[in-house]
């Protein structure tokens, strides 16, 4: 019964969706207040209705109603709790419906906080939305839905993927869709600014908190991801330049561009149509997200659902929204007119350098991406494009961008004289190069890797430092100061100083990494990169729904004992699947990194452990970062513009409804 | 979805890669044996290298990397030999001949071509004249009037203003000194 409510609640989202996209847009056009009117009633309305099929969906998951195809394929009543509902979405089907209720929720959003909108942008930015949201229900509906039902309900499930079955992997997806879709808002306000023909400092303003948000969610979202590739997989990568990785991380950069260039249209008016082609395209890239991680027409490690027909829609709603954007913007674009004049030098410039940069790192991401595809498409030669390539190719950009990043912050509008910018900079350059020379000095022998990482990380953060100690201006009382900073100052430095953060931990993990794998037996003692390990134990035993080779490896340093640390390796009889579960001491300055492998023949254990240094710094600099996008948007002329609304609303709200 | 499972079951849970009794003795060949597996694809696999990959046929090739490092090949000859066998999809970096010029290429070319854009749009930009300072039209100037009438009439507050830049400090004087 509550399926079948929860699949109502689904095909009504769709029509009060179609609704939506038809209503205001026309309102709009014809100046009609009360079709335009339609738009926020009907956002909240397709909001309560998709998040009661999802909540539905999850009772159906959380009581094992194995009646329901999608539960009987992905659950099982041994799972734990936690699962079964992280279970909602560890699945194309369920996924779908989780992407869908973002795509509404952030609508909510709009029509809940945009009164401080125009009400004809507002009407079609709604109305966009509505279409996305309209395109991806009917996806839904037509070819994955999730409330099919299976005649005769077997006993028990199928279990979910036990890879899956993780804390880090459970809230990876929903984080990446707030991303995702979060773009898909920016979107819309970017093709209701075409339809409209204005783009101005408000209309940046407008944006900018939603591409900050979907920005700051998909960099969590990416981190979570790569941590769980890091501690799941059983070798400590944390990235492998995996299609499906690669369709998270294309909006990533995109998404710091137009962060960026938005800054530029809000404060100066300029860049006003690369800015909205910047957030077309953004959200196109999402959509290639959707795709490649659905269709299975890149090979990856984790495309779920692989299905032709389901990429064949997948395309259409791709090359409807993308093409019906880029030929609206070929149309528009010269309406918008730039405004702020600016010198050679100056901060807009550098935003424009950086812009130049991240758009260019996910052109090669995306080239490198879809090479195999176009390489046999049209020069008939079957390739792999792998890491290797990518290593190679991308890393460069990150580089250059690290070694301009710090100059542009210092950089003032309109027009800058680069030999001042660079002097404030002088003795923070001075301290980074010497840092690296330190590390050049006592790695001896080794890659430059290290010592390059060192020098950017460095410089990236003490250019923070002089960011913000910059701006407190002269004389006394420049401590205070700089507690009262905007908000926005302090996020853009957080950010940067995470940036680098996050290159130190992947410079330093790959540069000085210790592996090492051998053959131990029990009680045997080994030393690795001047820490002792002793194997103590290895036992078998039963978990929830798993059976376990749990092992127990002492951890000693100098002669004291620092951990005791138990790697595992798991079987799900159900899936019929091994995981590994790796186990690991966190250290701020290194991991220490231990699997344990197969029974030999001779009665010992394969034992593989890594000494990872600085690790922890990779994920630390990207949690920097989000938080930096957090201080960004709680900046104080977002929540003066939000408190404004509100009190202007007070006094006439009559007028207003 | 059966076989979706399987395929992640085969693949994607690396219990183990490279294992002990396939290590050689001599660590500088071993070293040399890492690197080349980590640019080799396990062709069973979905993106992996042979290197990560537990699949049975990756520890072959990996074996067979070193059955030739022992041999006396050099890192080209490896290479050449398990691209003869396997073809050009075995090598997860591509090769730099024929059409994959345009693969290595794009980046560089793409960087090219967005700084020529970008110099010219800020060389109009900054030879452009100020439309901002122009001034309200007469329609817009009402509009504005009407709006301050009514904002001084709702509230008497003291509001900061909202479309204000962020201090820049220590900046004076930059627009005089300029030539």
């Amino acid at each position: 019964m509550l399926n079948e409510l929860g699949h109502f609640a689904l095909i009504l989202a769709f029509v009060v969706a179609c609704a939506q996209s038809v209503l205001p847009m026309v309102g709009a056009y014809k100046r009609w207040p009360g079709w335009m009117a339609v738009a926020e009633p009907a956002a909240l309305l397709q909001f309560a209705l998709t998040l009661m099929a999802f909540a539905a969906l999850t009772w159906a998951f959380v009581t094992s109603d194995f009646s329901l195809r999608l539960v009987w394929l992905n659950s099982h009543t041994a799972k734990p709790m936690l699962y079964k509902v992280t279970g909602v979405w560890g699945n194309h089907e369920g996924s779908m419906l989780l992407w869908v209720l973002i795509v509404t929720l952030f609508g909510a959003f709009v029509a809940l906080l945009g009164s401080n909108l125009p009400t004809s942008l507002r009407a079609r930015v709604l109305s966009v939305q509505g279409m996305i949201g309209a395109a991806f229900f009917a996806f839904i509906l037509f070819t994955s839905n999730p409330f099919l039902r299976l005649e005769v309900p077997p006993f028990d499930g199928q279990d979910l993927n036990p890879l899956l079955q993780d804390p880090g992997l459970a809230f990876h997806p929903p984080f990446l869709y707030l991303g995702y879709v979060g773009l898909s808002m920016t979107f819309s306000f970017a093709v209701a600014a075409l339809i409209e023909g204005r783009v101005d400092a408000a209309w940046g303003r407008w944006v900018r908190p939603y591409t900050l948000a979907a920005w700051m969610f998909l960099t969590i979202g990416i981190a979570l991801g790569s941590w769980w590739a890091y501690y799941e997989l059983g070798w400590g990568g944390f990235w492998f330049w995996d299609p499906v990785e690669n369709a998270s991380f294309m909006p990533w950069l995109i998404a710091a561009a137009l962060l960026h260039s938005a800054v530029v249209v809000e404060k100066r008016e300029a860049l006003k149509s690369w800015t909205i082609l910047l957030a077309i395209i953004a959200f196109g890239f999402s959509m290639i997200g959707a795709f490649i991680t659905r269709s299975g027409v890149l090979t990856s490690v984790h495309a779920f659902a692989t299905d032709p027909e389901r990429g064949m829609f997948l395309l259409i709603i791709l090359a409807v929204f993308m093409g019906g954007a880029l030929i609206l913007f070929a149309a528009r674009a010269s309406v918008m007119q730039a405004k702020g004049v600016f010198g050679v030098s100056s901060r807009e410039s550098m935003l424009l350098v950086n812009n130049i940069l991240l758009g260019v790192a996910a052109f090669v991401v995306f080239v490198g991406t879809i090479w195999p595809l176009v390489a046999e498409l049209f020069f008939d030669r079957k390739l792999s494009v792998g890491a290797p390539f990518f290593d190679l190719a991308f890393t460069p950009f990150m580089v250059l961008l690290g070694l301009v990043l710090p100059v542009g912050t210092q950089m003032p509008w309109k027009r800058a004289k680069l030999g001042r910018a660079v002097a404030q900079l002088r003795l923070a350059f001075v301290v980074c190069l010497a840092l690296a020379a330190l590390v050049w000095a006592m790695q001896s022998g080794r890659s430059a890797l290290g010592p390059v990482g060192m020098f950017l990380a460095a410089w990236l953060v003490a250019g923070s430092v002089v960011d913000l100690w910059s701006r407190t201006g002269r004389g006394g009382g420049r401590l205070g100061r700089l507690v009262r900073l905007p908000r926005a100052d302090w996020g853009r430095a957080v950010a940067h100083g995470g940036l680098g953060i996050t290159m130190a931990g992947i410079a330093g993990m790959l540069a000085w990494q210790v592996e090492d794998i051998r053959v131990v037996q029990i009680g045997e003692s080994f030393e690795v990169a001047g820490h002792a390990y002793t194997l103590a134990d290895v036992h078998q035993q039963d978990g929830p729904n798993y059976r376990s080779t749990f092992a127990e490896i002492e951890v000693r340093k100098d002669g004291r004992e620092i951990a005791v640390l138990h790697p595992e390796k798991r079987f799900y009889p159900v899936a019929s699947m091994p995981t590994t579960e790796a186990a690991i001491d966190n250290g701020v300055m290194r991991d220490i990194y231990v699997v344990i492998g197969d029974p030999q023949g001779d009665g010992g254990w394969a034992v593989r452990t890594y000494y990872k240094p600085l690790a922890n710094w990779i994920w630390g600099g990207a949690i920097l970062m989000a938080v930096g996008g957090g201080l960004s948007l709680s900046d104080r002329r977002y929540r003066v513009a939000a408190g404004a609304a509100r009190r202007r609303r007070a006094p006439g709200q009559v007028a207003a409804e | 979805m059966k076989r979706l499972v399987l395929i992640l079951a085969l693949l994607a849970a690396p219990v183990w890669a490279v294992e002990p009794n396939e290590i050689l003795d001599d660590p500088k060949l071993e070293e040399r044996a890492r690197d080349l597996s980590k640019g080799l694809r396990c062709l069973v696999c979905r993106n992996e290298s042979i290197d990560e990959s537990h699949a049975d046929l990756a520890r072959d090739l990996r074996l067979l990397v070193r059955e030739r490092l022992v041999a006396g090949d050099s890192d080209a000859d490896v290479i050449d030999f398990v691209v003869a066998r396997y073809g050009e999809y075995v090598l997860l970096k591509p090769q730099t001949g024929g059409s994959n010029l345009l693969l290595w290429a794009a980046g560089p070319l793409m960087l090219l071509g967005g700084a020529a854009l970008a110099l010219t749009y800020v060389r109009r930009r900054s030879a452009a004249q100020p439309v901002g300072e122009v001034g309200l039209s007469d329609e817009e100037q009402a509009r504005l009037d009407d709006i301050l009438k009514r904002r001084r009439a709702v509230a008497s507050c003291n509001r900061p203003d909202l479309w204000s830049d962020t201090p820049e400090h220590p900046r004076k004087g930059e627009d005089r000194e300029r030539v």
